[in-house]
């Protein structure tokens, strides 16, 4: 019986040559993380432990970019504690200079790579997956005790392995893919689970439309996602990272709890309606919608490809009255880039008003937070009751092309309706 | 070890932005987190609860974000155990980290009303109300370990200290 690329990260972290569906063992970490909101707590946490000295400060990782500039002193307060806590631990990896946030950031800067085993204090860690890797989210008391000792203990997961096939029809990105796998699945299908993604539309995707799917395993539930690295990961790597990686792939014979076929080919655009990311339906069911605010953002849909093809449906028009259209560029790197191809003028030009780079508007900390009659239709993962202010704000969620479309024409409507 | 309190009751797949909304992240303050605790779910939760009191959920507890202000914040209104049908792995970990147990048992939410007594047995793996009585499964080595402790704070001292001889 062959074995998960879950079993073979786990096993080669632990020292072991095999390591079995259920077993709980320790593991060694490769890149420990935490961000603005979850490093503080951490850092209390790891001084009132009374630990000294952190296993190994070239192993972490901390990105506090999240949610700058600061809203208030009490969280610039407590993101200088975060700095001073680096530096005294000679933590160069230390990001606090508005370079934007971490599931954007971190692997673009070549800090991820197949084969590793990451945790990081965020749920979104399963983003990692993209490239191959074990992200594994964790509380900031768990992060403490692997800044301390570089180790913590994993049950290791099933696999649900999601294989898509068909063809895309215009306007169907990695966006609706992932929704389609959410309604599936629900948002408990996946739970302690690998998903594992993979099938002849994933190999078809660019590494930054797969990093929309894998970041959205944690609204199945999951433990973390995985996607067999190939050429496209080798290439994306290639120009950002010369540190050599052992790639893992499942063997054809693993185990697989269960395989899910999803035909992208009989998909059209979708959203998740409030209050649920897997209350996913076809646009046309809830066209008309009049809508209040628009944002085009985050971990989920925040990258250069998403900024453009919210342009695609959106060059030249302008923003619908009554309605505010966000942009958020999850970092400053793609901000930059962004600029320099000229788009982000042409948001300016359509009436988008422009966030630093971050995470914007989506956990309702600042930026954008809703009302009690909003009605929001987001690029993000998260429509929970309250995520981004009033728990009687409406929130959609869906693709770049579906949220720009509803920017311009003010309800919801689908992208081919309003293309132009 | 039995605990035995007041029931409170949330349904299935509470996620940590209605446990705690983001408003409150800025704060590490227990007094705080636990005025923020279900703010827009259960308005003035806190007040209602009696240190000791129980919280029974439905599936699927605490999922969504990995904020571990949502464990404190449920602890800190004076919650001494969460009783669920089951929980998300982040929230699940987190809990248990900070030293509030966290109990498995998917029958208990069907026979325990809002508001009864209820009393959870950690020795004989029982949770019971109102004459009802179902079983769950002991912790696994390693949660008890860390649970015995009183969280993976005073663990990480023991063990600390023990690197140190
Ligand atoms: S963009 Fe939203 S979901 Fe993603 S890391 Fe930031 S706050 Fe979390």
């Amino acid at each position: 019986m062959g074995l998960t690329a879950t079993q073979k990260i786990v096993a080669s972290h632990s020292g072991r040559e095999h390591v079995a569906v259920g077993e709980t063992v320790t593991v060694k970490v490769d890149l420990a993380m935490s961000n603005d909101m979850t490093s503080p707590l951490a850092v209390k946490q790891f001084r009132s432990a009374g630990a000294r000295k952190v296993f190994d400060a070239t192993k972490i990782c901390i990105v506090a970019g999240r949610h700058m500039p600061f809203r208030d002193e009490a969280f610039g307060k407590s993101v200088d504690g975060v700095r001073e806590w680096c530096s005294e631990h000679g933590i160069a990896n230390f990001y606090a200079d508005m370079e934007g946030m971490d599931h954007a950031l971190v692997p673009d800067l070549g800090f991820i790579r197949p084969g590793m085993l990451i945790c990081n204090a965020d749920s979104h860690a399963c983003t990692y997956g993209a490239l191959g890797a074990w992200g594994l989210a964790m509380g900031s008391t768990d992060m403490a005790y692997i800044y301390a000792f570089g180790e913590t203990w994993v049950r290791v997961p099933e696999t649900i392995r999601v294989r898509y096939v068909g063809r895309p029809a215009k306007y169907v990105t990695s966006k609706d893919y992932v929704l389609a796998t959410e309604r599936a699945l629900t948002v408990d299908g996946a739970r302690y689970k690998t998903l594992e993604f993979c099938g002849p539309a994933l190999d078809d995707l660019s590494v930054d439309e797969r990093f929309t799917i894998a970041n959205m395993g944690i609204e199945m539930g999951a433990k973390s996602s995985f996607m067999a690295p190939d050429r496209k990961v080798a290439d994306y790597l290639a120009s950002r990272t010369d540190v050599p990686y052992e790639a893992v792939w499942s063997d054809e014979d693993a185990e697989f709890e269960r395989t899910l076929d999803i035909d992208i080919g009989e998909l059209g655009p979708v959203l998740a309606k409030p209050h649920s990311p897997d209350n996913v339906v076809p646009v046309d069911e809830v066209k008309g919608v009049r809508v209040t605010q628009v944002c085009i953002g985050t971990c989920t849909n925040g990258r250069l490809i998403d900024l453009q093809q919210a342009l695609e449906i959106m060059r030249g028009r302008k923003v619908a009255k009554g309605v505010r259209l966000i942009v958020t560029p999850a970092t400053a790197i793609i901000m930059r880039q962004a600029e320099e191809l000229g788009l982000i003028d042409e948001f300016r030009a359509i009436g988008a008003q422009i966030n630093p780079p971050g995470c914007g508007p989506c956990t309702g900390w600042h930026q954008g937070v809703l009302g009690d009659d909003d009605i929001c239709v987001a690029t993000h993962n998260r429509n929970f009751p309250g995520r981004m202010g009033s728990p009687k704000a409406q929130i959609y969620l869906s693709s770049p092309y579906v949220a720009a479309a509803a920017a311009i024409a003010g309800v919801i409507t689908s992208p081919e309706a309003i293309a132009p | 070890m039995i605990m035995k309190g007041r029931a409170h009751i949330v349904g299935d797949h509470v996620d940590t932005d209605q446990i705690i909304p983001s408003r409150y992240l800025g704060t590490l303050d227990p007094a705080k987190l636990a005025e923020g605790c279900f703010f827009n779910l259960l308005p003035g939760f806190a007040t209602r609860v009696r240190r000791g009191d129980i919280l029974l959920a439905g599936e699927n507890m605490g999922c969504g974000s990995s904020r571990e202000h949502a464990p404190i914040a449920i602890k800190s209104t004076g919650i001494s155990c969460v009783v669920a049908r089951g929980f998300s792995r982040i929230f699940y970990r987190s809990a248990i980290n900070i030293g509030l147990p966290v109990v498995i048992c998917p029958e208990a939410i069907d026979f325990t009303a809002a508001g009864a007594e209820i009393s959870v047995d950690f020795d004989r793996g029982v949770v019971e109300s109102a004459g009802r009585a179902a079983e769950f499964a002991p912790f696994s080595p390693s949660i008890l370990e860390i649970l015995s402790a009183g969280g993976l704070v005073p663990f990480m001292s023991r063990r600390l200290a023990q690197e140190e001889i």
